[in-house]
């Protein structure tokens, strides 16, 4: 009963916290709500008329909404690199910055969701995915195993950040035989939703430029050097807008991981590049077509020359020390890395896969106004959600709000 | 397993021996034996396995599912016809029917019905709608002969009607591939969308559809076994458990599959209302669908629209199983080749030249 009290103080108060602050904080809230009404006017439309409004077609039957899902599922699964330090080896480094990181998995995941029902052609007909009132084909399809990891790794997500949370509003310690479990649970299953989410791709052997062995750990890899990238971006915002302390040891040994994980991203690319091009094969058309253009199509060329540059670029940056610990340089590296993986890994991913066709037929792809709405929406919920988050987290993680200490 | 005893054709054995269990029998488990077919049940009977009938379990889907309230308030309003409530009850009872596949006779029967009430209610039509399962010692198979065909498409005409596609999108299950002579099977060069006199001077042709795999790469990825392999070999979707996933799409290396991307629209007057379940039906948008070898025709001991519509007579269709057919006499006496077959999934679909 006590607890059920806490509770509700907890929710009363966290609704007090988020509903005042600074007027930056009114002006952005007020910002991605705006953008939030945009994306669900567009969804509507999408609603009444069908996928036709976007660019999809049944030559490319995947676009903007897959590619966001994929790069997002990386995302979530990096906030492990926090998790596994701070709650398995006891790096104190690392406890400011881990339930930032879980709250960015716990909005990552949403717009994850979010994004694959944008993707359905019958939303009102999802329940047939629901194991017990559908019917779920687990084990045989790979998305039935996507939709298993990628909700329980939001349950881990949640549950864990709020036990400790709920024992802090109380003023307590949390006890780390309850949570310590759980993170190690969670640190194999981030492993688990990336995997599983390239296996749904490396596993069409109807498409050979995702039937590819290094899919699966190169998903992983670019996942780890773009989310923590993502993670060090989000701390150096809250350092500077609340009484959050950072300190600059935290962002260094993130900088690490993300310098390492984009070093072997960019091997792993290397690798790819030359298994494609060296011999090239009937396979390597879809290579072809993303990074040089087949017959005159060319439309995927100014985002994949976009993105290589800037990948090599910041993984040249971060890999010389002097450069990487000077924060305002590692900021700028890291958010073009972010850039970079994101083009990479959603759209210079997805949309070759597709083209050419299986009959070798090219049609491209150009997402619409409102498939570019909706995905904006998205990405603007993703934020409020973690902006709510973060500062719910942050007011308890300081002492600012507590129980019965109004 | 009988079709596997009387497999007369080319197999590729990659080590997928072992899957065919799982098409041994159209119950959909995966184990069990198949004596056990009575006791399949779907979606709802699943959760609601307690001794109460369908109405009952809707009534109280009714209580606790916020979704498809505007559905209730329609079905309670008191000042509505009753042809509108009777609307509402149908609707309501599509919405949350179970998968096809899983079944019982009665439940086929029975969804059949108000579609096929449905239809009168709105368009004041009958339309006929079988719902007839796959028989006993049938395998379709299907093949093209190369030499013959001159590239009229009046082949994808005829299965456009027959099959009540999309005419907004120009649905069209078939492509018909014009080649250069001299090129070989050049997919790469060749053209699915052409619009000048045939035969061209120095060109031939090949058409590809659904190939009905034996091993189909889409009825493994599909989440919610809406695609699945009927026992006579056709691999059918049930529009209304589609969830609109296209991963079936990604995943079929055949070009086989179609999506519903805005409403299909046919002109009232062109409807075939020669219908089955899983075949012409009528579809609703963002849901999959492909050809099923014309499975109203095919199951009634005709040959599919293609077939029939083919004026060169390159296209053969018939019973793999029936030693005295037309295609198994293709099959033994022409040197067949099939596409892709190094991917494993085993077509229906043969080619061969004079």
């Amino acid at each position: 009963m006590r607890r059920l009290k806490v509770f509700t103080s907890l929710i009363k108060d966290s609704l007090d916290s988020t509903t005042q602050g600074s007027k930056k904080y009114h002006i952005w809230m007020a910002f991605l709500t705006f953008i939030m009404l945009v994306g669900m006017y567009c969804y509507s439309i999408q609603l009444e008329y069908g996928l036709s409004v976007t660019g999809m077609t049944d030559r490319v039957s995947w676009g903007l909404y897959i590619s966001n899902f994929t790069f997002l599922v990386g995302v979530a699964a990096a906030a492990v690199m926090l998790v596994m330090p701070t709650y398995v080896l006891k790096d104190i480094d690392f406890k400011q910055a881990v339930l930032i990181g879980e709250g960015l998995a716990v909005a990552a995941l949403i717009m994850c969701l979010a994004f694959v029902v944008a993707d359905m052609g019958g939303p009102s007909v999802l329940w047939h995915m629901i194991p017990g009132i559908g019917v779920f084909n687990f084990p045989n399809s790979m998305l039935t195993w996507d939709v298993i990891v990628l909700n329980g790794y939001l349950f881990l997500n949640i549950s864990i950040p709020f036990y400790i949370l709920f024992r802090r509003y109380q003023g307590k310690t949390p006890n780390p035989k309850i949570y310590v479990p759980g993170a190690i649970l969670s640190v194999f299953w981030a492993v688990a939703i990336h995997l599983v989410t390239a296996f749904l791709y490396q596993g069409l052997q109807a498409r050979p430029f995702w039937n590819n062995a290094l899919l699966g750990p190169r998903f992983l890899a670019s996942a780890f050097a773009a989310g923590p990238a993502l993670i060090i971006l989000v701390l150096a915002v809250i350092r500077t807008f609340t009484s959050f302390s950072i300190e600059d040891k935290t962002i260094k040994k993130i900088g690490m991981i993300v310098t390492v994980a984009a070093q072997i991203n960019l091997i792993m690319l290397v690798s790819e590049l030359f298994k494609e091009f060296y011999a090239p094969t009937h396979h390597s058309e879809s290579a072809y077509y993303l990074f040089f253009g087949l017959h005159g199509k060319t439309a995927l060329l100014p985002w994949i020359w976009t993105a290589i540059p800037l990948n090599v670029l910041a993984t040249v940056i971060l890999t010389f020390g002097k450069l990487r610990n000077n924060f305002k340089v590692l900021y700028v590296a890291c958010f073009i890395l972010f850039v970079a993986i994101w083009i990479e890994k959603g759209f210079g991913l997805i949309v070759p896969g597709f083209i050419p066709g299986p009959y070798g037929k090219i049609a491209e792809y150009t997402p619409t106004g409102i498939e570019i709405g909706v995905t904006l929406g998205i990405w603007a919920l993703g934020a409020f959600i973690f902006t709510i988050l973060a500062k719910t987290a942050i007011k308890i993680e300081t002492g600012k709000l507590q129980f019965k200490k109004k | 397993m009988s079709e596997q005893n009387n497999k007369r054709w080319f197999s590729l054995n990659l080590g997928k021996a072992k899957k065919q269990e799982f098409y041994s029998c159209s119950c959909g488990k995966t184990a069990g034996s198949c004596g056990s077919h009575e006791e399949a049940k779907d979606g709802f009977d699943q959760v609601f396995d307690v001794k109460m009938n369908r109405r009952t379990a809707f009534k109280q889907l009714t209580a606790s599912l916020m979704i498809g309230a505007g559905a209730v308030s329609t079905s309670c309003s008191m000042i509505a016809g009753n042809d509108r409530k009777e609307k509402a009850q149908i609707d309501w009872e599509e919405q949350f029917k179970g998968n096809y596949k899983l079944m019982t006779v009665e439940e086929k029967k029975a969804t059949v019905d108000r579609l096929v009430r449905s239809y009168q209610l709105r368009k004041g039509k009958t339309i006929s709608m079988s719902s007839k399962d796959a028989e006993e010692g049938v395998l379709f198979g299907y093949a093209f002969n190369i030499s013959k065909c001159q590239g009229y498409m009046d082949c994808v005409n005829a299965c456009v009607e027959e099959n009540n596609q999309d005419r907004n999108s120009q649905m069209q299950y078939i492509r018909i591939h014009e080649m250069k002579d001299g090129k070989g099977f050049n997919f790469n060069e060749a053209d699915d969308n052409y619009y000048h006199e045939v035969p061209a001077e120095g060109h031939f042709y090949m058409g590809t559809q659904c190939f009905h795999c034996d091993n189909p790469p889409c009825v493994e990825v599909c989440p919610v076994q809406a695609t699945w392999r009927e026992e006579d070999g056709l691999v059918v979707v049930d529009y209304d458990w589609c969830v609109g996933c296209r991963y079936c799409m990604a995943a079929c290396p055949y070009d086989g599959r179609r999506f519903n991307w805005s409403t299909p629209e046919v002109p009232e007057e062109e409807v075939n209302k020669d219908q089955h379940y899983l075949g012409n039906r009528m579809r609703k948008k963002g849901v999959m669908e492909k050809c099923t070898f014309c499975v109203q025709r095919s199951r009634a001991g005709k040959n599919p629209a293609c077939v029939d519509a083919c004026p060169t007579g390159a296209r053969i269709f018939g019973n793999l199983l029936d030693p005295n057919s037309t295609i198994r006499w293709v099959l033994e006496n022409k040197k067949v080749f099939r596409l892709k077959e190094d991917l494993g999934t085993e077509p229906k679909f043969w080619y061969f030249m004079d």
